[in-house]
């Protein structure tokens, strides 16, 4: 079976504000129905690539790219890019859980209300849809209608992800998405993540390198804002090409 | 991590130590057989149980570190290797123990004849092995390939010694019996070369990541 890439980066540049040369050169791509992982040390770039691959840089000025992020034969860089419609394509689950304030159902259903979807029916079947997705519905299908504050940090980043499900985005994007849980709450969103490469396609960034190796099928290795080695996960952890890789993974960095 | 790199260096000491064992016992097996030494045959049939400790202890070792560590890329590829490798190393003992057990019946009867191509076999594998452990401490895949190649030598020599007692058992029927032993013996030896080899394959592995086992492009 051949892969087919979902989103692409080519010759990619990315300058903070103040010309800042935040990432050098990358090129790489996500492939369709399958996780990504971006690995490296703090500072490497990986966060800020991932943000590129939705345009949330240009939530503050003076932010520049350069190259191309193919998606959908179309590069996203270019300046008719519709951010809306982007943004619910490529959705992005954060490290801290961010529900709205309001109740479990109406997180769900602000987005598709966006989309322009009214009927009560319409929404209920939509927002079960997408929570069952989530694997959360058993959780909370009997208080839909209170606040989504009153859930767990590990069901509140669960109620995230169903937020972004429901507008069935091609894309996910996770910043980091376990660091704030529980080992429990990190396994389940692991499985999660898991089980939704079937509809989307994943990038993870994450700091914890086990979690790369569980959930990923192909990891990225960053450092100083470069792309140093990209390939199968199963090969970056057991025979990686660069010594930088090698020296990262195994703990004797620096 | 400083005490990881000192728990791998302490590993791969054991890993030495399980060698030159299984080397004496070899050294010794053949020297049972050729000076007719029972007693020293008895020896090393008594210290084998080392071995099997060393095999036992650093399985162990491996199966904590692969748990508490949970090491990658290369320090995964040697502690996995040295897992395989001390089982190649523990039957090299088991088979110098059953050269023994040969020896120890083959003195109880007159000579058949002079060894000289058994201890050629002999030497040719201890090489090998005494490579092959120095090829693992030194990363050195080039000297394992070299030692790959030095099978083929054994496998001859076993052919041909089977040809020779074969021959005499047709001539002589008498000596039947110590020439299946010495046969026996042939095969305990291409076998230790065997297990040289699949070592020298493991470190191939550990030093380059690429699997050749079964493959005939060696």
């Amino acid at each position: 079976m051949t892969e087919k890439k979902e989103i692409e980066a080519r010759e990619l540049n990315f300058y903070y504000a103040g010309n800042v040369h935040a990432l050098k050169q990358i090129t790489m791509h996500a492939y369709k129905n399958s996780v990504t992982a971006l690995i490296g040390p703090s500072g490497c770039g990986k966060t800020t690539l991932l943000r590129c691959f939705n345009r949330m840089h240009d939530l503050y000025p003076g932010n520049r790219y350069e190259g191309e992020i193919i998606f959908q034969e179309r590069n996203i860089l270019s300046n008719g890019t519709d951010l809306i419609s982007l943004r619910s394509s490529i959705g992005m689950v954060f490290q801290k859980p961010t529900p709205f304030p309001m109740t479990i159902f109406d997180n769900i259903a602000y987005g598709l209300r966006l989309k322009g979807i009214k009927k009560r029916a319409d929404l209920s079947e939509r927002v079960e849809k997408a929570i069952r997705n989530a694997a959360l519905w058993d959780e909370v299908k009997d208080k839909l209608n209170v606040s989504a504050y009153e859930l767990s940090g590990g069901q509140q980043q669960r109620l995230v992800i169903a937020r972004a499900l429901a507008v069935e985005p091609e894309v996910l994007l996770f910043d980091e998405p376990t660091s704030a849980l529980d080992p429990i709450s990190t396994a389940k969103i692991e499985e999660l993540i898991i089980n939704l490469k079937s509809s989307v396609s994943i990038i993870i960034v994450t700091h914890n390198m086990q979690q790369a190796a569980r959930i990923s099928d192909r990891t990225g290795f960053m450092m100083l804002g470069e792309l140093i080695e990209f390939g199968r996960t199963d090969k970056i952890f057991t025979t990686p090409t660069e010594k930088l890789t090698e020296e990262y993974i195994t703990g004797r960095f620096g | 991590m400083a005490i990881f790199d000192e728990e791998l260096q302490r590993l791969k000491e054991r890993v030495l130590r399980m060698g030159l064992l299984v080397e004496a016992a070899i050294r010794d097996s053949i020297q049972s057989l050729i000076e007719r030494d029972s007693e020293l045959a008895k020896v090393v049939i008594k210290r084998d149980h080392q071995i099997n400790a060393l095999d036992v202890e650093i399985d162990e070792e491996c199966i904590r570190l692969l748990a508490l560590r949970q090491p990658k890329a290369g320090d995964l590829r040697f502690i996995t290797t040295t897992m395989k490798i001390t089982t190649d190393l523990e039957r090299m003992g088991d088979l110098a123990e059953d050269i023994c057990e040969r020896a120890i019946e083959l003195n109880e009867e007159p000579p058949l004849k002079p060894y000289i191509d058994i201890p050629r076999m002999a030497q040719i594998s201890q090489g090998m092995l005494i490579d092959v452990l120095d090829a693992f401490v030194k990363k050195d895949a080039s000297t394992a390939y070299d030692i790959i190649k030095r099978d083929d030598e054994v496998d001859n020599l076993t052919v041909q010694i089977f040809n020779e007692l074969l021959f005499m058992m047709i001539q002589d029927p008498r000596g039947v019996s110590r020439a299946v032993k010495i046969t026996y013996i042939a095969k305990y030896l291409e076998r230790i070369a065997d297990h040289a080899t699949n070592i020298a394959e493991m470190v191939v592995y550990m030093v380059e990541g690429k699997m050749i086992r079964h493959t005939e492009s060696q």
